[in-house]
């Protein structure tokens, strides 16, 4: 047996052990100053979460910022539309119809005469807030019905989801034509009919992702620790839920200012003294084979509108989602 | 009888055979206008036609159909009394004279040889028993008002015409009484509520609804719902009438686009009325075969008395303001594209009678001075606060010229105008009728007969059925009920011209334009005329 | 097996539960659109007489015949007798509404089914390359275009195509009318199913990206399965599940948003028959029509559910 036994005093009081005499070798503790800086743990960093790692992802994204942008630009025109045109949006004179545009009327003129660019301009503010209202209120009722469907069952799932599926079935647009003839015509009760006919489907996309997750060991573990059951289902079950329901619900926000447009064309949307897109876009259908621009730039609009809130929507889901995260 | 039977299986034959001789000799006329490829030497050409049309939204029976779909195919399925030309003349059709001394007492005489399509034949009764049932308050018609001027029409009690106002003489002869004098009373007998019924019909009047049998040129071959209708030459016609093709085929279409798309595809033969957003281009697009001419629709809207600001005096300049506000010719350019004439009196440039001369009638050219001044005038009285609002039912396209009209109002007069939409038609004529309209409102009227006072009496004389303003003018009262009673229909329209004059002072509606029918063909037919009622008369249109 | 034994008498159970509650989701939805066309504006009687309107006799007349002149809920509660001996009552032209229902429902469930096919044969499809390649060319250029697809309203669209592809190209007839096959209907299918088809398109991909990164691809990749039997055999079937719910729903929703669809290619179906109905104001009509509507889509949608127990193991119904 070789003399050497280093590291001996690593072994404690282990000669009566057995194979006390062999040799064991240890590798060298290593003390170099590289590594030491990678393996170490960062003690100095801030506590994350979900919310801060999603920012960190979301901040690096171009089209976050893309997106945001067109956001602020979309909310500061509906916000604020003086700043961006001081022509009067209902200021028409039929002399100028089909007017191509000119200094201070960058985008012609319509049948009426009126100015299209400031209708544009004003036409926000209808639209945005139609479909803002709507997919908050939407999203509210919607998740809020469908997780507590989804986490608690039987009765309460059975009776939650039968009353929703009372909305759901009656079709969206044709309850829209029926309820808009009884009501006022403005942007709440419009936002109101979309509401009180669209919170079904949050509702079941809500409960599908509840009932996935609610077997869960995570969910059985919480169960088991103590937590009460509402207190599950809003810290635990419904972050799960999110993901889907923002994905469906920036979508539905584009869709919502859509289906406004189409009311609109059925002559039960917002009242025609109010400037809105969805307004001119059906007017502009008499112009469709003879001056189309004049359906082009509210329907621009619309359409950029629309996909900014749709990609701030993919942005914000891919990183709130882990399961969606880039290999 | 026997012999009647005889006489009358001969009448058949011999009609028949007129109407063949007439097939022939007319299609030596239409010969040479022709196009190529006609193979027939004689008879008329053999394609069927087809039209746009709507779903009839009653069954078809006549004193029930009150609208344009049912009513296409009722003018081609039955024959009344009188027919009308393309121009609103009326003519003889089953009637062989209308006879009266005195305008009240009117006497009936019907040709013989006519026959429904059932083979039984068209007889005095079969118009009396017909106006009877539509009459009758029980049946609750839609076309009941029609026969209003008949003796013994009641609206508050069951009341059988037969024997009051009407009465049969014999198999070919009737007598009417009508309530007061009325010089056009013929004139009336071309329209629908008037056409003589089968016997069949009594019996189950639903079935009938969905298979008329009639006497006109056509038979009703097959009807789908929601789809179409086709209709065949009926050979035992006896009328002027004659088809001149080989059957009509009405597609119906939820909206004009579609039909217009389809024209354009050569899926359509003939289209009766040109989509919105086809009106700048149609015209080019379809080059000689478009067609856009007057017809016997008047637009107006309405002011009653009961709006602030309105009444009276100050009610008059105002209403006289906002007519000269209104610049028609540059509406009817830019909105219409010429598919509409500014009016220039309150009936219809296709009527006997219509003139764009009548004192007072300058009140409907554009003057912004004048607007001005006047309504500068009417607020001396009393100073104008509020928005003008144009009310209309937002279902039936207007919204283009109402705002293109408010627009005209607030940039002269300088006050606050807009329109007020209804989202449907139901709800825009209930605030009408029960008179809880606050601002003017939109209202338009198409002649159901070619009469000058079909657009005076039932819209102006106190207390008439669609009096919806609560106009009421002695004075225009005394002449319309002169003009009835007149000894002819020329004596009668100096009346009836007259009475236009009192309401271009007070303007009880605001004429704007008659609508002009717009419509059109494809190459695959010819001999395409519209009537006074922008109806084609389908019956001439050919087709190989 | 004794597990699958039970898992098949649950369901059933669940089946027959949910089919029992049918019935008051069927009263509660006739119920709230009688209701809604009772608070309808205006007077349907009137309507009829047109622009001049009717002589009050005749108009009483006609509201006594249409039991119009009772109270509201004798008028609901004589239809919903009607119902049971399958009397769906008479339209106000005169027309029995089970006839109507007879022709025009046929047309519009053809036009969904095909609607239906198209979108999930290529919304599936586009949406499994898509996510399989994502952040890529193609990934971009199709997200574009459903959006470009959601934020253009569907007349116009339908315009635009009937225009193009009917009048100019000559493709399609411009219209259906009487003519009702598939060739006719390709055209509105098309139209009737693209904005679902940008909805497919999207999440088929994101579920689709979803699932390649998941555990369980890892491990079968590791395993050494080629990469189209992982993508055929995993990914796609687990990827189906939340748009197999969509496609469920959406024929209900089909359906009835037909309404625009059907009037531009003039589609004799049930979305022009219940907008008609509606503009009249023809209650028996309307709510005959939407209980139509309504029962297609419960059944549609009972049948997702099972499917979901099916295809999610995850899933149990208590």
């Amino acid at each position: 047996m070789p003399e050497n036994r280093p590291n001996d005093e690593l072994l404690h009081g282990a000669s009566s052990a057995p194979f006390a005499d062999q040799e064991h070798y240890f590798a060298d503790e290593d003390t170099s100053p590289v590594l030491d800086a990678v393996d170490a743990p960062d003690e100095s960093a801030p506590p994350t979460s979900l919310w801060r790692d999603a920012w960190n992802q979301v901040k690096v994204r171009p089209l976050f910022w893309v997106s945001a942008a067109l956001i602020l630009l979309v909310v500061l025109v509906a916000a604020f539309p003086q700043l961006f045109s001081s022509v009067d949006p209902r200021q028409c004179d039929l002399g100028n119809s089909y007017g191509a545009p000119s200094a201070g009327h960058p985008f012609g003129y319509d049948r009426q005469g009126c100015d299209i660019y400031s209708r544009v301009i004003y036409g926000a503010r209808a639209s945005v807030v139609v479909g803002v209202l709507t997919t908050i209120g939407v999203v509210i009722i919607g998740s809020m019905i469908g997780g507590v469907a989804g986490f608690y069952g039987k009765l309460t799932d059975s009776l939650l989801s039968r009353v929703g599926d009372i909305f759901f079935a009656i079709p969206l647009l044709l309850a829209a034509i029926v309820t808009m003839q009884v009501l006022d015509r403005n942007v709440w009760t419009v936002a109101g009919v979309l509401i009180v006919f669209g919170w079904p489907q949050i509702a079941r996309i809500t409960r599908g992702a509840v009932l996935s997750v609610r077997n869960s060991e995570f969910v059985t573990a919480s169960q088991a620790l103590g937590l009460s059951k509402p207190a599950i289902l809003a810290r635990h079950v419904m972050p799960n839920a999110i993901a889907p329901i923002i994905v469906i619900a920036t979508v539905s926000l584009g869709t919502f200012i859509v289906v406004e447009a189409t009311l609109s064309y059925l002559g039960i949307g917002l009242p025609p003294t109010t400037v809105s897109w969805g307004g001119d876009i059906s007017q502009a259908q008499a112009a469709l084979r003879t001056n189309p621009q004049v359906l082009f730039y509210p329907a621009g609009a619309l359409g950029l509108t629309v996909l900014s809130f749709m990609m701030m929507g993919d942005v914000v889901r891919d990183a709130l989602d882990p399961k969606a995260r880039k290999r | 009888m026997k012999i009647q039977r005889f006489a009358g299986v001969t009448a058949v034959i011999a009609a028949g055979a007129l109407a063949l001789t007439a097939c022939s000799s007319s299609s030596d006329d239409e010969g040479s206008t022709s196009t190529d490829g006609e193979t027939t030497a004689s008879g008329p050409s053999t394609g069927i036609v087809s039209v746009n049309g709507n779903e009839p939204q009653n069954p078809l029976v006549p004193a029930n159909t009150n609208e344009v779909g049912g009513g296409l195919l009722l003018d081609l399925t039955f024959s009344g009394l009188q027919y009308y030309d393309a121009e609103g003349g009326a003519h003889l059709e089953v009637a062989e004279s209308i006879e009266s001394d005195d305008a009240q007492n009117w006497t009936i005489k019907i040709k013989d040889g006519w026959t429904f399509s059932d083979g039984t034949p068209v007889t005095a009764s079969s118009f009396v028993d017909a106006w009877n049932w539509g009459a009758l308050l029980s049946n609750a018609t839609l076309s009941s008002y029609f026969f209003e001027s008949i003796e013994g029409f009641s609206y508050e009690e069951e009341s059988e015409l037969k024997g009051q106002g009407l009465e049969v003489v014999d198999d070919s002869t009737f007598t009417v009484k009508l309530k007061a004098p009325e010089a056009d009373f013929p004139l009336r007998l071309g329209y629908s509520a008037y056409f003589p019924l089968p016997e069949s019909f009594y019996d189950d009047p639903d079935a009938f609804g969905e298979a008329p049998i009639g006497n006109g040129p056509y038979l009703l071959d097959t009807w789908t719902h929601d789809a179409e209708a086709k209709l065949v030459p009926n050979p035992d016609y006896s009328g002027d009438r004659t088809p001149q093709n080989g059957g009509v085929d009405v597609k119906f279409y939820q909206t004009q686009d579609a039909a217009y798309n389809d024209l354009l595809a050569g899926q359509l033969d003939v289209i009766t009325a040109v989509p919105d957003s086809a009106f700048a281009t149609y015209q080019d697009e379809l080059g000689d075969r478009a067609v856009n001419q007057p017809s016997a629709v008047f637009q107006s809207f309405t002011i009653p008395e009961t709006v602030p600001h309105f009444e009276g005096e100050e009610g008059k300049l105002r209403r006289q303001a906002i007519s000269h506000a209104v610049n028609r010719e540059e509406i009817t350019d830019v909105i219409f594209d010429g598919t509409r004439t500014p009016a220039s009196d309150f009936t219809s440039p296709v009527i006997d009678g219509w003139s764009d001369s009548i004192p007072g009638s300058d009140v409907l050219e554009f003057d912004e001075q004048k607007a001005k001044d006047l309504w500068a005038q009417a607020d001396e009285m009393s100073p104008y606060e509020g928005t003008f609002t144009l009310a209309y039912n937002a279902d039936g396209g207007h919204q283009a010229w109402v705002d293109a009209t408010t627009n005209s109002i607030k940039n002269v007069l300088g006050i606050e105008a807009e329109g007020k939409p209804y989202p449907a038609f139901a709800e825009f004529r209930q605030d009408i009728t029960d008179r809880k309209m606050d601002g003017a409102f939109r209202t338009g009227w198409q002649a159901d007969y070619p009469a000058l006072n079909n657009f005076l009496a039932p819209l102006y004389k106190t207390g008439a059925g669609s009096n919806d303003g609560d106009y009421s003018s002695e004075e225009f009262d005394g002449l319309i009920d002169q003009g009835a009673a007149a000894d002819s229909v020329e004596d009668a329209n100096k009346f009836f011209q007259q009475a236009q004059e009192v309401l271009f002072e007070d303007l009880p509606a605001i004429p704007t334009w008659y609508s002009n029918v717009t419509g059109g063909s494809a190459e695959t037919v010819e001999n395409v005329e519209f009537g006074w009622n922008s109806v084609p008369l389908l019956y001439e249109v050919t087709k190989n | 097996m004794a597990a699958t034994g039970r898992k098949v008498s649950l369901m059933a159970w669940y089946v027959a539960r949910r089919v029992m509650q049918l019935i008051p989701v069927f009263l509660g939805a006739t119920l709230l659109i009688y209701s809604l066309v009772f608070l309808l504006p205006g007077d349907p009687i009137q309507a009829l007489g047109g622009e001049r309107g009717l002589p009050p006799a005749v108009a009483d007349q006609l509201r006594a015949h249409y039991n119009l002149d009772k109270p509201f809920i004798i008028q609901y509660l004589l239809y919903l007798k009607g119902l049971l001996s399958f009397d769906l009552g008479v339209s106000f032209s005169g027309r029995e509404v089970s006839e109507i229902i007879a022709s025009a429902f046929p047309t519009t469930f053809q036009l969904a089914i095909m609607a239906l096919v198209i979108e999930a044969v290529f919304g599936v499809g586009v949406g499994l390359i898509a996510g399989m390649r994502k952040g890529g060319i193609f990934d971009a250029t199709f997200l574009v275009v459903s959006l470009i697809v959601i934020a253009v309203p569907i007349f116009v669209i339908g315009f635009v195509v009937q225009f193009v592809f009917g009048v100019k190209l000559g493709w399609f007839p411009p219209t259906v009318g009487s003519d009702v096959t598939f060739y006719t209907l390709l055209a509105p299918a098309i139209v009737l199913g693209s904005v679902s088809f940008a909805y497919v398109l999207r999440l088929t991909r994101t579920t689709v990206a979803e699932n390649l990164s998941a555990d369980y691809v890892r491990t079968a990749t590791a395993k050494g399965l080629a990469r189209p039997r992982v993508v055929r055999v995993h990914v796609l079937r687990n990827s189906l599940i939340p748009v197999v719910t969509f496609l469920g729903v959406d024929l209900g929703a089909l359906m009835g948003g037909a309404v625009v669809t059907e009037g531009i290619f003039n589609v004799p179906g049930i979305g022009n028959a219940l907008y008609t109905a509606i503009k009249a104001q023809d209650s028996p009509s309307v709510v005959s029509i939407v209980t139509v509507l309504v029962i297609v889509f419960l059944i549609a949608n009972l049948l997702v559910d099972l499917l979901y127990a099916v295809l999610d193991p995850r899933i149990r119904y208590a």
